[in-house]
């Protein structure tokens, strides 16, 4: 490296590095769009995208860090998360109805918590039965993964029909915040907002506890932290629960992003996560909100400005960060 | 009684038999040195004790206690520590939360940092820098100072001085000999000057087998025997 490109490096570094990556893409969006209302209406609704995208792929990442395990079955999480949670909803339909912000947010507050549930209690089940004796063995993780996968898009099958299935969002979820010409769907804010709370809890939870610090180092060197007097086979079931949770988590925020479900959506959805932990480096929770928000962003303003690229836009997205960063964004191991 | 006790230790990495047939005691005290060439052995033998690798059932015994089929963290807990051969650093996490990470409740013991910091005053200037970021020799010494910031009854230290500039040699010589007046040490090492400045007992590893077992006075004096095992020019 010469002297004047390490210099560069440096100013990269201090201005925020990889971290301003969205911003860029929301500066250059904006010079595109021209119109300011479009340009904040798309940024509002990439972020709450990238949200959502977040929460189900920091489980997958932190997994994939830590035990190296492949889990293609993760979309199973997503999906049962939004389906109970739409279940929940829809048996509670007479609180969200209600003209009650109390009441609607109890109902929502059921819903993610009877998600939340079940992903820690079916996280807990999958690890200990399927991924288990497979550690080690990626062709066999795929294999019983992507089965696992299978086996719970025909169970949801099997218990709700394979007609989409309607989400109802709580009333005051319902509508837009209209600011001049600017349109903010409030669910979209929601969304964002929910994810960024999360996001912090997760961060301070891995940077300012033991377990957490624990969860950094297992993911840069398991070995060395069983040799410092730690199992990292118990810390696993952890991570792989509130992974799962985080993921059926997401898969409720999504089903009343989307209002319309299928049993697939998880399987759908998978893609669009696999690209994201790829993008932020594998095991990095600040990675993966990193390439969840350009993978929100960029779906988005694509979409509006050239909708025949937007299938193509992640994945171009991908191979361009790659080729620049072949370990993603900010991966966890240095 | 010895601290350690290595007795017909086999062990299959895979499907290939690496070590044959090891076989050594390792006093309370000291520095004992375990020497051979390239591909000996050495490194599966500290991964063995250490539990990294299964060895043979029966043939490790800690304080008189089999620790053959323990978990790598259960043999840790016991007051045994390791320095790999890599350093094992955890490159994202600073100097302080390295060396915490090590200790047995999350705080620090003052003294025993304090002997830290004496021992090696780069990692009191460093302490909030991510460990990635250190030179080859600081790494070196944060992996040793993790393995001594609780009290251990013995550590397994893989080619400490390997790429490290003679300077930071020397230093690291310096930090085992005040190491070594209250912990023993068992020190994998292919710079001979380096082991032999350290080391009170010794064995040489060859093909999964020790060849030989002794004092390490003993070997230094003879040069035939250490041109036959160690093929080191006289």
């Amino acid at each position: 490296m010469t002297a004047r490109t390490a210099t560069l490096s440096t100013y990269w570094d201090r201005a925020g590095g990889v971290n301003l990556l969205p911003v860029a893409v929301a500066l250059i969006a904006f010079l595109l769009i021209g119109a300011p209302s479009s340009w904040i209406t798309l940024t509002v609704a990439g972020l709450a995208m990238g949200m959502m995208l977040f929460l189900m792929a920091s489980g997958l990442s932190l997994v994939f860090g830590l035990m190296d395990v492949l889990n293609f079955g993760h979309s199973a999480f997503v999906s049962f998360g939004a389906f109970i949670s739409a279940a929940v909803l829809a048996g509670l339909g007479g609180w969200l109805a209600a003209d009650s912000w109390v009441l609607n947010a109890s109902a929502l507050a059921a819903a993610y918590l009877a998600a939340i549930c079940f992903g820690l209690i079916a996280g807990w089940f999958f690890e200990t039965v399927i991924i288990k004796p497979v550690y080690r063995d990626h062709l066999r993780q795929i294999l019983i993964t992507i089965g696992a996968m299978i086996v719970a898009e025909q169970t949801i099958l099997a218990f709700w029909g394979g007609t989409p299935f309607s989400v109802a969002r709580p009333h005051f979820l319902e509508g837009s915040w209209i600011i001049g010409d600017v349109s903010i769907e409030i669910y979209r804010a929601f969304a964002f907002a929910l994810g960024a709370g999360v996001f912090v809890l997760l961060y301070v939870g891995l940077n300012r506890t033991r377990i957490g610090l624990l969860i950094r180092a297992g993911v840069e060197d398991r070995e060395m932290v069983e040799a410092l007097g730690f199992r990292v086979d118990r810390l696993f079931i952890g991570v792989f629960m509130l992974g799962s949770a985080l993921a059926a988590l997401g898969g409720a925020m999504w089903a009343g992003y989307e209002t319309l479900i299928t049993p697939h959506m998880g399987a759908d959805l998978m893609i669009v996560v696999f690209i994201v932990v790829i993008i932020g480096g594998l095991g990095s929770i600040e990675g993966t909100l990193l390439g969840a928000l350009l993978v929100g962003l960029m779906s988005n303003y694509v979409g509006f400005l050239a909708p025949k690229l937007a299938l193509a836009s992640n994945m171009i997205l991908m191979v361009a960060i790659l080729l620049w960063r072949p370990n993603g964004l900010r991966p966890a191991v240095k | 009684m010895s601290l350690l006790s290595i007795r017909n230790m086999k062990t299959d990495i895979g499907q290939y038999a690496v070590l044959h047939d090891i076989s050594f005691e390792v006093p309370e005290g000291g520095v004992f040195v375990l020497l051979g060439r390239n591909g000996a052995g050495k490194t599966t033998t500290l991964r063995s004790i250490m539990g990294l690798w299964t060895p043979s059932p029966g043939s490790v015994q800690f304080r008189g206690e089999d620790i053959s089929a323990l978990h790598t963290a259960e043999i840790a807990r016991k007051g045994i520590a390791y320095v790999p051969e890599n350093m094992g650093i955890f490159g994202t996490l600073t100097v302080d939360e390295n060396l915490i990470l090590a200790t047995s409740n999350g705080r620090f013991d003052p003294a025993r940092l304090a002997r830290i910091h004496a021992l090696f005053p780069a990692l009191e200037r460093f302490r909030d820098k991510q460990a990635w970021s250190l030179s080859g020799g600081q790494k070196q010494m944060l992996s040793v100072a993790r393995a001594i910031i609780e009290p251990r009854a013995l550590i397994l230290i893989d080619e400490p001085t390997k790429g490290l500039a003679p300077a930071i040699v020397d230093a690291m010589a310096e930090a085992f000999r005040e190491i070594a007046q209250t912990t023993t040490i068992l020190l994998v090492e292919q710079n001979f000057a380096f082991a032999k400045s350290l080391g009170r007992d010794m064995a040489v590893i060859d093909d999964g087998r020790v060849a030989h077992t002794g004092t390490m006075a003993d070997f230094v004096a003879d040069t035939t025997l250490q041109h036959r095992l160690l093929s080191l020019s006289l």
